[in-house]
C-alpha cells in the first residue's frame, strides 16, 4: 500500500480546505519559479523520466505529448486545454480535484503552459459541474490576486491567462477534438485525425490537451523528481492514481493508490468489500463503462495498471471501477450502458449512430428473454461492424462493453434466450436492415 | 442521439437584461478577437437562466445577432447539447441519474418516487406547476450514488424516503441542503477510511 506521505492529493477528502493559504501549506506553489527556471527541456525530460501516462483514459505518455508541440512559436499562438469533461460512467475523480485541490491544477497549468509555449489555457468543465467550476474560478481569482497568474505568473516572467469554458451535457465532448469544436462554439463532433491537435488544434493553432488529473500531478512530480514517481508502480505503469470504486460495495469511495494495486485489495480494503461478501461478486467493470467487464476469476488476481488490464482483455481507462454483484441482472446492467451510448452518440458516423441503438435494443430484448439463440452472435457481429469504423474512439467505447459481456456471459444470455428463430431462412427483424451481415462470407 | 422537442408556445421577443449584457460582453473577451462564436454556449446558459430555465427561439436569434453568427449555427448548438431546455421546465428541475453505477444502487427507486410525487411523465409539470423531473445520463458522482441534480446542486447518497422529504420541502418552496444525505463531506469511504489518517486528525 502507498504510504500517506507519497500521496499527491493530500486534500482528496477535504480535510484542510481548498483555499490558497491551505494549499500553500500543503506545498503547492512552492518553488514554481525555480522549476520553470530550469527550462522547457528539463521539464519535458523530467516528465518523460517519470513515465507519466495520461489519466483521462487512453494512457498516452504525457512527456511525449508535450514534445509534439512546436519548439518555436510561429505565426499562430499555442494553447493549453484541460479536459475536465468527466462523464465516463463510474468516474468521479476530476470532480474532487476541481473542488478540493484546484491549486494543484492551476499550478500544473502554469508549468505545462510554460513547457508548451502557451499563453492561454482553457479549462473545459462539464456543465453539470457548475458548483465545482465556481470553486475552481474562486481559486483562479485567488491566484490572480496573489500574482500567480497573469503578466508575470508566480515570478516566472511567463504570461498566462486561464479561462473556464462550460460544456452542456454531451459525453462526446470528452473526446479531445470534439472538445475543441465545442470551445469553438460548434456542436461537439470529433474531427478526423491527422492533423493532430498538437499541430492544428483550437482555432487551427497548436494545442496540447490533457486531463485534469494528469496536469494536477505534474507540479509534485517536478518537485520530488521524475525518478520518485517512476519508483512507484512498475515500468511504463508508474506513479499513483485516483481509483473510484462504485456500485455494489459496502463503502463506495475515491482513493489514491499506487499504480498496479490488486483489484481485490481496492475492493476489500478500501471499499469495505462487495455487498454480500466476495463470493457474491459477479463482475467488475475496471475502467469506466467503456472497458470490457471482468469475470470474478480474473478479479481475484488482476493488478490495476494499464498493461495488466490490456493483458486481461480490458483496459484501465479512467480507473472508474464499477462492482456488480450477483443480486444484479448483468444483462440489464449492460443494456443500461448500451442505452447510455445510444443517447450520447454524436451522430456523425453511421455505424455508431445506428449501431449504438441496435445494441441497446437487442440487449434490452435479451434481458427480457425475448431474443433468439443466434441473435447473440448477431449482436457480436454488430459490435465488430462499429468497432474501428468510426472517426473517434466512441465506436470502440460503445462496443467493447457488449463484447466483454458476450465473451464472459454468453452461456447466461443463451440460457435466457434459447428460442430458435420463428422464420429460419428470412430473418426480417426490423432493425436488421443489412441482411448481408448474417452471411459471414459476404460481410 | 437524443431527440429534442421545441416548445410550441414561444415568446415573441427576447433581450438580455443589463446585468447579463455585461456578463456576456466579459465572456466574449475570454476568447481571441474574431472568435466570439466560442461564447455561444455560455450565452445560451445566460439566456436559459434569464428565461425561467428554458431557451426560446427568439433568444437564439438574439444571440446569433449578438455574436454575429448565423441563426442556424446557434440552433444547431442549442439542439445538440442536452442541458439546454428548449421547452419550459419546472422552477425546480430534478434530473435523476440512472446510468449503471447509480442504477446498481437503486436509482430507479428514485425514479418511482418522482413518478409518484411529481408527475407520471418525464418533462411534464407537477400539479402545482413548480416541479418537473427527467432521467439523465451519468452526472459524474458515481461513488455518491444514487444521486440527482436539482437545478444546479447535487443531492447525493439518497434513498426513496429522503427524496420524498426533499420533494415535500420543495413543494413548500423550501430548498433543502444540497450534498450527501448520509452525512458524507466528500467521496471518502464511510467507516473504513484507511488513507490520509494523519490529515483527518490534523
Amino acid at each position: 500500500m502507498l504510504e500517506d506521505k507519497d500521496r499527491i492529493f493530500q486534500n482528496l477528502y477535504n480535510d484542510f480546505g481548498a483555499d490558497l493559504t491551505s494549499a500553500k501549506k500543503r506545498g503547492d506553489w512552492k518553488d514554481t519559479k525555480e522549476i520553470c527556471g530550469k527550462g522547457r527541456e528539463w521539464i519535458i525530460n523530467e516528465i518523460k523520466t517519470s513515465e507519466l501516462r495520461g489519466r483521462g483514459g487512453a494512457g498516452f505518455p504525457t512527456g511525449l505529448k508535450w514534445s509534439f508541440a512546436p519548439k518555436e512559436v510561429g505565426s499562430r499562438p499555442h494553447y493549453l486545454v484541460i479536459n475536465a469533461d468527466e462523464s465516463e460512467p463510474g468516474t468521479c475523480k476530476d470532480r474532487d480535484i476541481l473542488r478540493f485541490e484546484p491549486h494543484k491544477l492551476i499550478e500544473g497549468c502554469l508549468i505545462a503552459s510554460y513547457a508548451v509555449n502557451a499563453h492561454k489555457c482553457y479549462i473545459y468543465i462539464r456543465g453539470e459541474y457548475f458548483n465545482e467550476g465556481q470553486k475552481l474560478q474562486t481559486a483562479i481569482d485567488e491566484a490572480y490576486k496573489d500574482g500567480l497568474l497573469g503578466k508575470n505568473s508566480a515570478g516566472t516572467d511567463w504570461e498566462l491567462d486561464i479561462y473556464i469554458h462550460y460544456g452542456a451535457g454531451a459525453y462526446i465532448c470528452g473526446e479531445e477534438t470534439a472538445l475543441l469544436e465545442s470551445i469553438e462554439g460548434k456542436k461537439g463532433q470529433p474531427r478526423l485525425k491527422p492533423p493532430f491537435p498538437a499541430l492544428i488544434g483550437l482555432y487551427g493553432c497548436p494545442t496540447i490537451i490533457n486531463n485534469v488529473e494528469t496536469i494536477s500531478v505534474v507540479p509534485t512530480i517536478l518537485r520530488r523528481g521524475g525518478n520518485w514517481f517512476a519508483s512507484l508502480g512498475r515500468p511504463k505503469n508508474t506513479g499513483s492514481k485516483i481509483y473510484c470504486i462504485s456500485g455494489n460495495v459496502n463503502n463506495p469511495c475515491n482513493v489514491e493508490e499506487e499504480m498496479g494495486i490488486p483489484l481485490k485489495e481496492l475492493i476489500e480494503k478500501h471499499a469495505g468489500g462487495v455487498i454480500g461478501g466476495w463470493d457474491n461478486l459477479k463482475a467488475v467493470i475496471p475502467g469506466g463503462s467503456s472497458m470490457p467487464l471482468l469475470p470474478k476469476e480474473t478479479c481475484e488476481t488482476i493488478k490495476m495498471d494499464f498493461d495488466a488490464c490490456v493483458e486481461n482483455k480490458t483496459g484501465l481507462g479512467t480507473a472508474g471501477i464499477v462492482v456488480i454483484n450477483k443480486d444484479q441482472d448483468i444483462i440489464k446492467c449492460m443494456a443500461r450502458i448500451a442505452r447510455f451510448y445510444k443517447h450520447e452518440s454524436c451522430g456523425q458516423c453511421t455505424p455508431c449512430r445506428e449501431g449504438s441503438g441496435w445494441m441497446w435494443r437487442m440487449l434490452e430484448r435479451m434481458a427480457k428473454g425475448e431474443a433468439t439463440r443466434d441473435e447473440v452472435d448477431m449482436l457480436l457481429d454488430v459490435t465488430k461492424q462499429i468497432e474501428g469504423h468510426t472517426i473517434c474512439a466512441f465506436g470502440e467505447g460503445s462496443s467493447w462493453p457488449v463484447q466483454g459481456l458476450i465473451r464472459n456471459f454468453k452461456d447466461e444470455i443463451i440460457e435466457r434466450n434459447k428460442f430458435d428463430p420463428i422464420v429460419k431462412k428470412q430473418k426480417d427483424i426490423p432493425y436488421l436492415v443489412d441482411q448481408h451481415l448474417l452471411e459471414k462470407e459476404n460481410a | 442521439m437524443a431527440v429534442k422537442k421545441i416548445s410550441k408556445v414561444q415568446p415573441e421577443k427576447f433581450e438580455f437584461n443589463k446585468k447579463n449584457k455585461e456578463t456576456a460582453d466579459s465572456i466574449i473577451k475570454n476568447y481571441p478577437s474574431g472568435k466570439q462564436q466560442s461564447a455561444v454556449m455560455a450565452l445560451l446558459y445566460l439566456a436559459q437562466k434569464q428565461n425561467d430555465n428554458w431557451i426560446p427561439l427568439s433568444a437564439m436569434k438574439y444571440i446569433a445577432k449578438y455574436l454575429d453568427m448565423p441563426y442556424i449555427k446557434v440552433y444547431e448548438v442549442a439542439t445538440f447539447y442536452s442541458m439546454y431546455n428548449l421547452t419550459p421546465v419546472g422552477k425546480y428541475f430534478f434530473q435523476v441519474c440512472t446510468t449503471t453505477p447509480c442504477m446498481l444502487r437503486g436509482a430507479y427507486n428514485l425514479v418511482d418516487v418522482c413518478k409518484r410525487k411529481i408527475s407520471e411523465e418525464e418533462n411534464s409539470l407537477s400539479e402545482d406547476g413548480k416541479t418537473s423531473w427527467l432521467e439523465v445520463e451519468c452526472l459524474g458522482a458515481c461513488v455518491n450514488a444514487p444521486m440527482l441534480q436539482l437545478n444546479e446542486d447535487y443531492y447525493e447518497d439518497l434513498d426513496p424516503t429522503k427524496l420524498e422529504q426533499i420533494i415535500d420541502k420543495i413543494s413548500n418552496d423550501e430548498v433543502p441542503q444540497p450534498g450527501s444525505y448520509r452525512g458524507r463531506l466528500s467521496s471518502e469511504p464511510e467507516n473504513t477510511r484507511k488513507t490520509l489518517i494523519g490529515n483527518k486528525n490534523a
